[in-house]
């Protein structure tokens, strides 16, 4: 239950409002849609070329998987909340919400972008990058899956953050890194495992770090967002 | 008409070092309306943004006290603020800014009500556009209508007059001697030209 003095009904369709305004403003200017799909795109491009005909080891594929989604988050994700300061309706959002559906509203949004932005990814990189198969899919839907939520929400709280700063563009990545690190690690080690065909209960470590991981930056971000998001 | 109180005191905003203003204290209720002057940075719209509960005080407290008691948290629902700082969602049209204002708040979008706001407002001829095509006096009436459209019972007022035609201007004076009557007007503008309707004045040049 949010902590403010809204019914639960109220909070749910505040927050439901706010993502499906948020979702419908990207449809219509595609700040952050274009500059994923582009990123993707490109990455892949380039290692693709890089990599010619001949195919890099499977830990070396699920690495660079993970390197192409964490650089196309950098560069969509934190359109969220800049854009709001950037615009000016971020005061106005101010007044009418509550800051925890502000924070869900926008969870919810780069949940859907970056689950999104991951489909696309893992569909392009099977397509075209040689020596890159996954053996045991349902420990690869499970991290695409844990791993998008969990990247959805460091990303909305660095961005919420970082929207406030006067250098946006810089302190985004470098803010992310260190906190993104513990998710990278494991989603990398848990791609790898669904490549070299491993049992699902082999990767049940990594699916409990992953689940600890969300909770963790959930409950967090949800602690510090008034701080946040008021002056 | 709600029955709320605005308990205001001793306020004190600092940014950084810079002491904006110190030691404001006033009280109005229900029917009676505040008028906040000041020259151009002498903290107009900071003591708004503070009432609104967008900005936090440095010093003292602001406190919203109902028939049911004190208001700890002013809910969404019973503010309505116009303010040269809120912004409209520019690739929205004036009627999809005041659905989102109504929904957001956890309100069921009135198409009707929000039709006829939008005509006495003179905008009606160009609710379906995108707000990003209307002049500046345009999405100052739509700045307006969000303001109004919840019927929230505080209605605040920053410079409610800029950019406004002469049309404009009638329009928000019969607003504001509207609201008078059914809830608690707080306005903001350096325009003293109706000094006598307001039954409260706070002045921020005058030494706190």
């Amino acid at each position: 239950m949010p902590r403010t003095e809204q019914p639960l009904s109220t909070w749910v369709q505040s927050t439901l409002a706010i993502f499906r305004k948020d979702l419908k403003s990207e449809l219509r200017t595609r700040y952050a849609i274009s500059a994923l799909i582009m990123f993707v795109i490109t990455t892949i491009a380039i290692i693709l070329f890089s990599l010619g005909s001949e195919s890099a080891p499977a830990d070396a594929l699920s690495g660079m998987l993970w390197v192409v989604v964490f650089f196309a988050s950098m560069s969509g994700l934190s359109r969220t909340f800049v854009t709001e300061e950037e615009r000016g309706t971020a005061m106005t959002l101010q007044l009418m919400a509550t800051p925890s559906a502000v924070l869900f509203g926008k969870l919810l949004f780069n949940l859907v972008l970056t689950l999104g932005l991951n489909v696309m990814t893992v569909i392009l990189y099977s397509a075209f990058i040689n020596g890159f198969v996954v053996r045991t899919y349902s420990i690869f839907v499970i991290t695409i899956g844990l791993g998008s939520i969990g990247l959805a929400a460091a990303a909305t709280i660095i961005a919420a953050i970082i929207a406030r700063a006067n250098t946006k563009g810089t302190l985004y990545p470098v803010l992310s890194f260190p906190i993104l690190l513990p998710l990278l690690l494991t989603v990398i080690n848990a791609t790898r495992l669904s490549t070299e065909g491993a049992f699902l209960e082999e990767a049940y470590g990594e699916f409990q770090i992953l689940v600890s991981y969300i909770v963790v930056v959930v409950a967090v971000s949800y602690l510090l967002f008034d701080y946040i998001w008021k002056d | 008409m709600h029955n709320l109180e605005l308990h205001v005191t001793k306020l004190k905003k600092t940014f950084n070092r810079r002491v904006i203003f110190r030691d404001i204290s006033f009280t109005i209720c229900s029917g009676q309306t505040l008028l906040i002057t000041g020259r151009n940075g002498s903290g107009k719209s900071t003591l708004v943004k503070i009432i609104s509960n967008i900005l936090t005080p440095t010093e003292g407290t602001v406190e919203f006290v109902s028939p049911s008691g004190p208001c700890p948290v002013l809910p969404q629902s019973l503010i309505g603020m116009v303010s040269p700082y809120l912004q409209l969602y520019e690739e929205f049209s004036a009627r999809e800014n005041l659905q989102l204002a109504l929904a957001i708040r956890g309100m069921v979008p009135n198409e009707s009500a929000i039709d006829s706001l939008l005509e006495r407002l003179s905008l009606r001829a160009r609710m379906d556009d995108h707000v990003q095509t209307f002049s500046s006096g345009m999405k100052q009436r739509a700045k307006l209508a969000m303001a109004m459209i919840h019927q929230p019972p505080i209605l605040i007022l920053d410079e409610p007059m800029s950019n406004l035609d002469e049309d404009g201007i009638r329009s928000v004076r019969e607003i504001m001697a509207q609201h008078k009557t059914n809830g608690l007007l707080v306005v903001a503008t350096n325009d003293l030209t109706d000094l006598d309707s307001f039954d409260i004045q706070v002045d921020l040049n005058a030494p706190h």
